[in-house]
Parts: structure tokens; sequence; C-alpha cells
């Protein structure tokens, strides 16, 4: 589904991401894993298309995307719910709900749309009149994956989902992502919470100064010393 | 008691001219970060262009009005698309020097295009002034405010409600998060630059009417008053520029009122320099918190 073959992007003169190639299948949760300053997130913001590749090229539904705009990208099923939830702060949670839809053509069902994340996120039903930025750090989580829901994606792209969130919270999140995906969402899944990551990926890839290190299953990875000495505190 | 409320409704007309500008100010300060300094002078287009289709083509005030926000609405995306785009990631400061330098082409364009000097603005409504209770309102005092009014409403509607609108307050809240949901941050920075100019020229026609005189440079003082306006409600903010700039009016009415004529653009200088120092975001201004 997803291609990513020898990408490079700088970050002003720093190399953030030194030839990385991994692949996304339909169906499946894949997940980068790595340290701060890995590169995880400027992969993720080149796919999204707010970063742009100096070389390499990302592949989607074999068509290379990596030249195409931002709303475009969305247009063709890839939304990303960015670290730091950057829900729109000043709008209500309802408003941030219906910019998550802007991509969908006139006459889509948002009501439909709108209630079904309802349906799954109770608390911004709850909440949708609210300021966006009067929500708890959790909430604006569940927000910020209900506005990128809101676009349909058939790729979901997940940036450090769980940082800065309270351990049940952080539970919510991961059980969340699954049922997602269980629902025939794939997902692309940046974690610094390795562990539970892992536990929930088919696939993953470990990055360490913008390169891919190792590759294998969740369980592979799990099991590994190195893995397990460098990432998962143990 | 009598002056006071006659210079208040005087200010309020003449400040509702300054809040539509301080609107457009405010707006593309709120997306892209940059004073518009030529701001002014597309309201100035927009008197000139009222003065041409009023004289010439004999449009009534309503069609005239219409007209020119459509115009200025033009002026305002090419000037963007031309001048500003090609500088979106340069240094504020290339954008504000830029800014300036499309505000002389105007002003010295159209000085040079149609001459300096003064023009009177065609009287397409008959001045009447009514007296309601020893206070002299007139017709075009009514229609300024009303129109104003009218606009700012109508402002305030499709911000809050359209899809375009809440686009606009995303780009201007959190532009990379606009990006990942499919807003075109460029369509919701022209269709910002429309709106404000529209305004922009709206005002153009209003003042027109008001003080009957149109010149090339009649939009430097008016432009900087309006910017005045932004900052003092808090730049950014839609409600304070609105507010702000009827204060400025206001005000310069009231400096006038006191017999210091010759001190009223002053007044406006000092009120920003108060307030940038005791209240330095402006009466709507956010302090913008960081959250870790």
């Amino acid at each position: 589904m997803l291609k990513v073959e020898h990408l490079v992007v700088n970050y002003g003169a720093i190399k953030a991401v030194k030839d990385v190639s991994f692949e996304v299948h339909t169906g499946e949760i894949v997940t980068l894993i790595g340290a701060n300053g890995a590169g995880k997130s400027t992969i993720l913001k080149t796919i999204s298309g707010i970063m742009r590749a100096k070389a390499g090229t990302v592949t989607y539904e074999d068509k290379v995307i990596n030249l195409s705009s931002a709303s475009r990208i969305v247009q063709l099923g890839i939304s990303q719910v960015p670290e730091g939830r950057h829900v729109f702060e000043g709008l209500s949670v309802l408003e941030n709900l219906q910019l998550g839809a802007f991509t969908q053509p006139r006459g889509a069902d948002i009501s439909a749309s709108l209630e079904e994340v309802f349906t799954r996120f109770p608390v911004l039903a709850e909440r949708r009149k609210q300021d966006a930025a009067t929500l708890s750090g959790g909430e604006q989580q569940m927000l910020a994956m209900g506005r990128a829901l809101m676009a349909k994606p058939k790729l979901l792209l997940l940036d450090e989902p769980s940082m800065g969130l309270s351990p049940i919270y952080i539970q919510k999140v991961f059980d969340i992502i699954k049922t997602i995906h269980e629902q025939g969402t794939t997902v692309l899944l940046i974690e610094q919470n390795a562990t539970q990551a892992l536990s929930i990926a088919d696939r993953a890839y470990v990055l360490a100064s913008g390169e891919v290190k190792m590759t294998g299953t969740g369980a592979e990875l799990l099991a590994d010393a190195q893995v397990q000495a460098a990432y998962l505190g143990g | 008691m009598h002056t006071i409320m006659q210079q208040l409704i005087n200010g309020i007309s003449l400040g509702s001219i300054y809040a539509l500008l301080a609107l457009g100010y405010t707006m593309v300060y709120g997306i892209i970060k940059l004073l518009n300094f030529a701001h002014g002078d597309v309201y100035m287009l927009g008197a000139f262009w009222g003065y041409f289709v009023i004289n010439y083509w004999h449009f009534n005030f309503i069609f005239a009005l219409i007209s020119t926000m459509a115009i200025t609405a033009l002026v305002g995306v090419i000037i963007e698309f031309l001048a500003y785009r090609p500088l979106r990631h340069a240094p504020r400061v290339a954008a504000l020097i830029t800014a300036i330098g499309v505000s002389y082409f105007l002003e010295n364009g159209m000085s040079y295009l149609y001459g300096a000097s003064a023009r009177s603005f065609p009287q397409v409504i008959k001045q009447h002034n009514y007296h309601v209770a020893g206070i002299s309102i007139s017709n075009i005092q009514i229609i300024i405010l009303g129109t104003a009014i009218f606009l700012m409403v109508a402002l305030q509607f499709v911000i809050k409600q359209t899809k375009m609108g809440k686009a606009m307050r995303a780009v201007a809240n959190d532009p990379d998060a606009a990006q990942l949901v499919g807003i075109n941050p460029n369509h919701v920075i022209s269709f910002t630059f429309a709106i404000g100019s529209a305004l922009a020229g709206a005002g153009g026609v209003l003042i027109g009417l008001y003080y009957n005189s149109i010149d090339p440079l009649m939009g430097m003082t008016p432009g900087i008053k309006a910017f005045v306006a932004a900052v003092v409600g808090g730049i950014g903010s839609i409600p304070g520029a609105s507010i702000g700039g009827f204060l400025i009016g206001i005000l310069e009415t009231a400096t006038q009122a006191v017999g210091l004529s010759a001190y009223k653009d002053a007044a406006v200088y000092v009120v920003l320099i108060i307030i940038l120092l005791v209240l330095p975001s402006g009466i709507f201004g956010k302090n913008k918190k960081e959250k870790v």
C-alpha cells in the first residue's frame, strides 16, 4: 500500500533521514520505533507532504506521492495524527471535527462520520461545543484522532499518540488504535513507548540516526535482546 | 452633554470606517503574520473606483459599493500573489519591506496616472441632516454606520459558519495541522486577502461619501490608524479590530472637539504607545501559553 524507498530528508542543514526504505501492506499495523531524533516524525511529515524529500520516493497505491500537495495526499486517503496533537485551539470540538472532513466531497455524509466519531469517542460528544483548548491532553488526543478519522483514511499515520498521557489514557489510545485497525484501516504508528507499539504491531522497523537498523515482526523485535536493551528499558 | 453625544456620533461614523480597514489588517496578520502596509492603499483604490463608476457609469451607491468590493478583492488577491507569495518562506522583514514597497507603488502609480491633486467625490446620495433631541445626524452617517455594521456581521458569519471561514481560523491557529486535514493554505490566504481588501474598498467608498474628497495619498494616514486600531484591539483578533476602529474614531473626533485638531493624529499614536506599554497584546489579544 505504502512504499518508502531510499528516502532522504534534510531538516535545515541536518540530514534527519538518510536512505530509509520500508513498506506498509494493506491491513497491517506497522510501527517505527527509535529514540528521539531518529527521524521518525520527519518521515511521517514527508509522507503527509508537509516536508519535502531530498531524494527517494514515497509510493502510495502505485502512485508516487512525494511531490503531491498535503491536501491531495489527504484526498488520496492518508491522514496523520500529528505529534503533540495539534488540535485547533479557539475552535470548538465540533468545528475541529468538521475541519477533519475538509477534503470530503460536497454531498458526503459528514453527519454520519460525526456520529461514528462520537460513538467511538463519547467524551467528544459530551464536549462538542467546548473550545478544544479546554480539553485535557488525553481528550485532545481523542480529538486529534477523531479529526483524522473524519477524512475516512485508508492509511492512518499516528505520530507519538501516547506522548504525555496518563497510563489510563495510554491504554485507551492503544485500544482505540487496535479497533480502528480491526475495522479496516491500515496503520503506521510511531512511538517511543516501544513495548506497547511492538505488542500491537504486525511488523516493525527500528530507526537510529536516520537509518533503519533492524526490522521484523512485532513479536520478534519484542523478544530481541538488542532491542530490549536499547528501547525497552530492560 | 449635547456636544459629547454629537461627537460620539461623529466618532462612531468615522470609527466604523477605521474598523473596516482594521479588520483586513488583523485578518492578514492572523493568517500570515504580515503587516500589510499596502492595505490603506487598497482603500484608496476603492475610493477611486467608486469615483469613476459613479461619475462615468452613473452607478448608484449600492452598485458602486458592490463593484468596488469586487474589484478591490481582486486587487488584494493579485497583490498577494505577485508580491507576497514569492516571499512566503523568506524572513518576515523581507515581506514587510515589500509591503511598504507595494504601498509606494500604488500611491505613486495612481499619482502618475491620475494626478496627485484631490478630487471631489460625487455626491451619489444627497445629504440630509436629521435633528434628534438637539443632535444632528446625517443620512450619510447612518449609511456609513449601517453599511459597516452589515459588513461586520456578514464577516462574522463567513468566519464562524462557512467552511472557508473555519479553514481561515484553522490556518491562523495552526498552519501545519491545517495542512494535515487537507486545507490548501494558498487558497485560504487568497480568500483572506480578497475579503480584507473588499472591506477596505468599501471603506474607501464610504470615506469618499463622508469627506467628499479623495486623492492618491489618502490611504496613508487611515492605513496607519487602522493598524493602530488593530494593535489596540489585539492584532489577529476580529472583534478587537472592530472595537479598536471605533475607539480610534471616537478618540480622533474627541481630540478635535476639545480644540486640538492639529494633534488628532498624534493622539492616536499616543494611544498606540500607551497600549504597547500597558497592554502589549491589546484588548482582545491572546497571551499565548505554551502547553507542554
